[in-house]
């Protein structure tokens, strides 16, 4: 397991596109948080990084399926499928081993943002003045929101052997989840709307950035990606 | 007996991929799994490393049930699967030992191994360069020290010498021998010589059926027809050789006769009776070696 673990990761950044990705999403993220005038926070004049945390799941939302898309679609596509299945691996251990791996790289492309964590609190006034404790807690949101979409792009990629229709299946389904529940949620009225709103994976995550950790969101999000890696097995066993 | 497959069946949709398929192979033995392109051959294959699901019947790999714990028997089962998937973006050395990983060996077994393989298979000057840039002979070489890393018991090689050109047809066909040495192994093709070339049993399957299964000795025994091939300076006529088999032109023409008979020893008598009566002047007078592909082509569609 621990050698497709690593395979995964060599995979990935023995390839142009590993790089290319995780570029993109530093200046994406980059100019949101420092240059476009409508959320940067050079413009906001407080200290704190609140428009990374807000704009970060936009941009994982087309990020991680990127990432993701590859992981199971290829294998099928180039028959390699076949070595894995038939090696003494079980479903469940390659499953594992593929999201492992998707988790390190996601980890990889936020890890560049304690930079600017570190920028803002020499900015501040008086210097070092940034609420540490509010800014991990949202970091942790961000990174069970990225955990999440990787469960959900590692699916996505095991309904196709198309490269492409799995990231589209995956960005997909990573708006629906974050977005799409919320809108549905202010569409509708009574009961119905709470529900709809605690399935939502934004409602989760912005309870999470507010800074305050609440075991309820944290075993959410956990739910949601047992769920998202289990239907990855089931299908594989269908196929 | 370290396989036994017994009255597999598999359907897709309403075709009957395979229909109530059995044989056996044991140690030390190469069995030719030999039929025509979509005969089942693949199938049975894939079944029996667990990559497919079986309708009914049994697979026992060295005494086990290989159909209810494929997990269990796969470190000991050396797959080629057909058409040979590599990772094109993965050195061969980086393949092998990533391989070796996958298979549950301890890193030391694995570096000495691939080092054995690799030498075994003649990659020594490839070992660093991605599978990609290799050619179709050296991926093939690849795919099957991949599914010997792990040193297995039994080896299933799907077709390992489709597409490779007349040179390294024979280099794969010396590795196979030089590597079959205490192992099962199983290959399937749809060349005959191949078979006559490397193996000690074949299986011949078509349309999902088995129509044949043995030793290539007793095979070759069974074979019913012989070819007595005449060639002499005047034209012959067919009708003389009438009574004796059954008498055709060869591709030379009217000079040349083909005769297809059971028994050798008295047509080849009768014929040189023809020829002294009508005082031919012979060039030659051979009997046919009785080749599998004769008798495949018997075989697969006298039925």
């Amino acid at each position: 397991m621990k050698s497709l673990f690593l395979k995964e990761i060599t995979a990935f950044f023995g390839s142009l596109t590993g790089y290319l990705v995780l570029v993109l999403f530093l200046v994406a993220i980059g100019l949101l948080v420092w240059v476009f005038p409508e959320s940067s926070v050079l413009d906001y004049g407080y200290a704190d990084l609140e428009s990374l945390f807000l704009y970060t799941p936009y941009v994982f939302t087309f990020l991680i399926p990127a990432i993701s898309m590859r992981s199971l679609a290829e294998e099928r596509r180039a028959g390699t499928w076949e070595l894995l299945q038939t090696s003494p691996l079980s479903l469940t251990q390659i499953v594992l081993a593929k999201y492992l791996a998707l988790l390190v790289l996601v980890f990889m492309a936020i890890l560049p943002t304690l930079g600017y964590a570190y920028s803002i609190s020499l900015l501040g006034n008086p210097e070092g003045n940034l609420d540490w404790a509010g800014f991990f807690g949202s970091w942790l949101g961000l990174l069970m929101i990225g955990a999440t979409f990787a469960a959900v792009g590692l699916f996505a990629s095991s309904l196709t052997s198309q490269q492409v229709v799995a990231f589209v299946l995956g960005v997909f389904l990573c708006f629906v989840l974050y977005f799409g529940l919320t809108a549905l949620a202010g569409m509708v009225s009574g009961d119905w709307a709470y529900w709809i709103e605690e399935l939502s994976l934004s409602y989760h995550y912005n309870s999470l950035s507010r800074g305050v950790i609440d075991s309820r969101d944290i075993f959410f999000l956990l739910g949601m990606i047992w769920v998202f890696l289990g239907a990855t097995v089931l299908i594989l066993k269908k196929k | 007996m370290s396989l036994q497959v017994s009255q597999l069946s598999k359907r897709y949709g309403a075709q009957k991929a395979l229909d109530d398929v059995s044989f056996s192979a044991s140690p030390g033995r190469i069995l030719g799994f030999l039929g025509p392109n979509g005969a089942g051959k693949s199938t049975t294959m894939k079944i029996i490393t667990g990559y497919l699901a079986a309708d009914s019947g049994t697979v026992s790999v060295m005494g086990e049930n290989a159909l209810a714990n494929p997990k269990k028997l796969a470190a000991h089962i050396g797959y080629l699967p057909e058409n040979n998937p590599l990772y094109l973006d993965s050195y061969v050395r980086e393949f092998l030992e990533f391989s070796g990983g996958i298979y549950g060996m301890k890193s030391a077994d694995i570096r000495r191994r691939t080092d054995e393989m690799i030498r075994k298979t003649g990659l020594q000057s490839e070992q660093h360069k991605k599978i990609g840039q290799l050619s179709k002979g050296y991926r093939q070489r690849v795919g099957i020290a991949r599914a010997l890393l792990h040193d297995p018991a039994l080896v299933i090689l799907d077709e390992p010498t489709t597409g490779l050109d007349p040179n390294q047809l024979v280099d794969i066909r010396n590795l196979i021998l030089e590597v079959a040495e205490n192992k099962t192994l199983i290959f399937s093709t749809h060349i005959m010589q191949e078979v006559e070339a490397v193996c000690q049993d074949v299986v011949i399957i078509n349309q999902g059926k088995i129509r044949s299964a043995g030793s290539l000795a007793d095979l070759k025994s069974v074979s019913t027809q012989v070819t007595l091939i005449l060639e002499t300076e005047e034209l012959l006529d067919l009708s003389w050789f009438e009574g004796i088999g059954v008498p055709s032109f060869g591709p030379k023409g009217t000079q040349e006769l083909v005769l297809l008979t059971k028994d050798a020893g008295e047509a080849r008598k009768s014929v040189l009776q023809v020829v002294s009566q009508r005082q031919l002047s012979l060039i030659r007078l051979d009997q046919g070696a009785k080749n599998l592909e004769t008798l495949f082509r018997e075989i697969t569609q006298g039925q």
